[in-house]
């Protein structure tokens, strides 16, 4: 699986299919279940299904409306150089870039952020997996260091959403090499004494998964996000295995001690503030227990005291 | 039996003939020095023209050559008072990652490198150099090692990539990776690695975040695959060799975007032809990139090493 097939593929299919009527746009069916969700419902459910409750996958601009609260800011990011190589497949790399700029209104497959969520502050990196498949390259790579520094500027969390097929091929080596530069980003945060948490969403996998998002302080994901580093078909191809049920989903690699836990959409902003409140202010909501005071210890024995 | 690869058809028929002619010689017959040194002649120019100007799939199969030096035939030549170390100390040792303390030039080192193995049971025995979440682990554990005991670290990568196993993935492939290269990074001792034939994705860069990374001339160094490329941009494995144009693979390219340090050049006809000569010309750089780095301290290094992958995207046009 990949952007091409996942993404690129049925999107192309959508732009020359003919005119699009206007009730597509009323009525969405779960890719899960199936079944027909009224737009509206859809949209006041955070787009999980209500009927089964499928995470479907969400734009980053919806992801920053809703993790922050409101008046949260979109920071420009350092462009990065257009197609090094000159790329070209079956098309130019540059028609594709350019392409997915105008149709995201963005420069990469990164949007980074910064805001409250309830009421603590925090730079968000989210990705946009319609771009590109999410795919990292230098563009991505400046984002994440870009939002490190932001992080580390403002005395701020930094958490990112991920959601990427992983490196960008048409980048080349160079896109490889956005693996230790991300990697550094994470350090600066850490050094910081920051937190850094990854949450990861569906689905991410390849360079992104093998570098700063699998480096979190605390690594949280969404219900049924697929996570991994090589493509079930590789994988399949190379054991000539059947993969387990529900190989390479979140709750997989919850079971596998890979993750910290698994938390749904709804569920998000709450527990990334209680997150940043245990870890940013330790004593902030210390209480005195009721009750009789309990003594204190004896001071403890001096070296060499027999028992 | 020399294994020789398809473009080289027409050095491999010359090289075949001088033989047939030696054997007739041998056996008593008319001297043919003269025709033999006539044919080696030619065949020596053909090899040299060829080499000359490979196309990077060319390359890729020649930094695939069953014959070029593997990571273990480095360590043999360069490494003395070799002492390999096993283990992940949470599951399993990984043959597929070479691991250990030795001395290079007098000095004491941790050396790391991927090994795919010279016949059939060695190929099975380091799963074809394709590492596992505890051969990242390992590496981990002696760049840590090195980093306590002040032992610079050295390695040699050569590999398609990490292994693409549903236990691999159980145990945290991703993970163990990233983790991996986060320990090069952080590494506060001088490494160098030198990419000896394949640098397969994040499986390479795992062991080759490094201060200095030197590339062999016909090594290849790619995000994916030639063939993985192709056969998801292209639909169709088939056409690799554009691929393998396209992404740009080739040391040179590599050098010229400024990812890799240096080139090291290769003896004529590709490092499986003279495999001694190949590993003494690695070895001789990789001594004259320690040597400046042996005056520098750990914050400076770590600071530099960063410096330069933060650059890495920025300044990288062909």
């Amino acid at each position: 699986m990949n952007w091409i097939s996942e993404w690129a593929l049925p999107k192309i299919k959508t732009l020359f299919g003919g005119p699009r009527e206007v009730p597509d746009n009323l009525w969405h069916k779960c890719p899960a279940c199936e079944q027909m969700i009224f737009h509206r419902d859809l949209e006041r459910a955070l787009h999980v299904c209500p009927h089964c409750g499928h995470h479907l996958r969400i734009g980053a601009k919806q992801r920053l409306d809703i993790t922050f609260d409101p008046g949260w800011q979109r920071i420009e990011l350092p462009k990065a150089p257009m197609d090094p190589l000159r790329f070209r497949d079956q098309r130019r790399y540059a028609d594709r870039l350019k392409e997915a700029q105008a149709r995201a209104g963005q420069e990469d497959a990164v949007m980074v952020a910064h805001g409250a969520i309830e009421g603590h502050r925090a730079v968000i990196a989210a990705f946009e997996f319609s771009f590109l498949g999410g795919s990292m390259g230098a563009g991505v790579g400046e984002a994440l260091v870009t939002a490190a520094k932001l992080a580390v500027l403002q005395d701020a969390p930094l958490i990112v959403f991920t959601a990427s097929g992983g490196a960008r091929m048409q980048e080349g080596a160079i896109s490889l090499m956005q693996m230790p530069r991300t990697v550094i980003a994470t350090r600066m945060v850490k050094e910081a004494g920051l937190p850094f948490i990854v949450v990861l969403c569906d689905p991410t996998t390849g360079g992104v998964t093998a570098s700063f998002a699998m480096l979190g302080d605390l690594q949280l994901a969404e219900p049924g996000a697929l996570i991994g580093f090589a493509g079930a078909r590789v994988i399949e191809q190379t054991v000539r295995e059947k993969l387990p049920e529900g190989f390479q989903r979140a709750e997989y690699l919850l079971e596998h001690g890979i993750l910290d836990m698994v938390v749904r959409r709804s569920e998000m902003r709450a527990t990334l503030a209680r997150l940043i409140g245990l870890l940013r202010m330790p004593e902030a909501a210390a209480e005195v227990a009721e009750g009789e005071p309990v003594p204190a210890l004896p001071p403890p024995a001096p070296a060499g005291a027999q028992a | 039996m020399r294994h020789f690869l398809d473009f080289e058809k027409p050095i491999a028929e010359l090289e075949g003939k001088i033989e047939e002619l030696r054997r007739t010689t041998d056996a008593g017959g008319i001297d043919v020095a003269e025709e033999v040194a006539r044919l080696r002649d030619k065949a020596q120019a053909l090899l040299k023209t060829t080499y000359a100007k490979l196309t990077p799939w060319q390359k890729t199969l020649v930094a695939r050559h069953p014959d070029r030096p593997h990571a273990s035939d480095y360590v043999a030549a360069l490494v003395t008072e070799w002492t390999p170390l096993a283990g992940d100390r949470a599951f399993a040792d990984d043959k597929a990652v070479l691991a250990g303390i030795g001395r290079f030039r007098g000095r004491a080192v941790a050396v790391l490198g991927t090994e795919k193995g010279k016949d059939t049971e060695s190929r099975v025995r380091h799963n074809f150099g394709m590492a596992r979440p505890e051969g990242y682990r390992k590496a981990r554990r002696i760049i840590e090692l090195a980093g306590r005991f002040g032992l610079p670290i050295l390695s040699f990568v050569d590999t398609a990539g990490a292994f693409p196993g549903i236990e691999a993935e159980a145990r945290g492939q991703a993970e163990a990776i990233a983790r991996s290269i986060e320990a090069c990074l952080e590494a506060p001792v001088p490494f160098v690695a030198t990419i000896i034939g394949e640098g397969g994705s994040g499986g390479a860069i795992a062991l080759a975040a490094a201060d200095r990374v030197l590339m062999l001339e016909h090594a290849v160094y790619s995000v994916i695959s030639p063939e993985g490329c192709a056969s998801i941009l292209w639909r169709d494995a088939a056409q690799a060799p554009q691929a393998a144009e396209a992404l740009r693979l080739t040391a040179e390219d590599l050098r010229r975007l400024n990812l890799v340090d240096a080139v090291v050049p290769e003896p004529m006809g590709g490092a499986h032809r003279d495999p001694a000569a190949a590993i003494a010309a690695v070895g001789q750089q990789v001594q004259a990139c320690l040597e400046p780095l042996l005056a520098l301290d750990a914050a400076t290094l770590r600071a530099r090493r960063r410096e330069k992958f933060l650059e890495m995207g920025r300044n990288s046009v062909l």
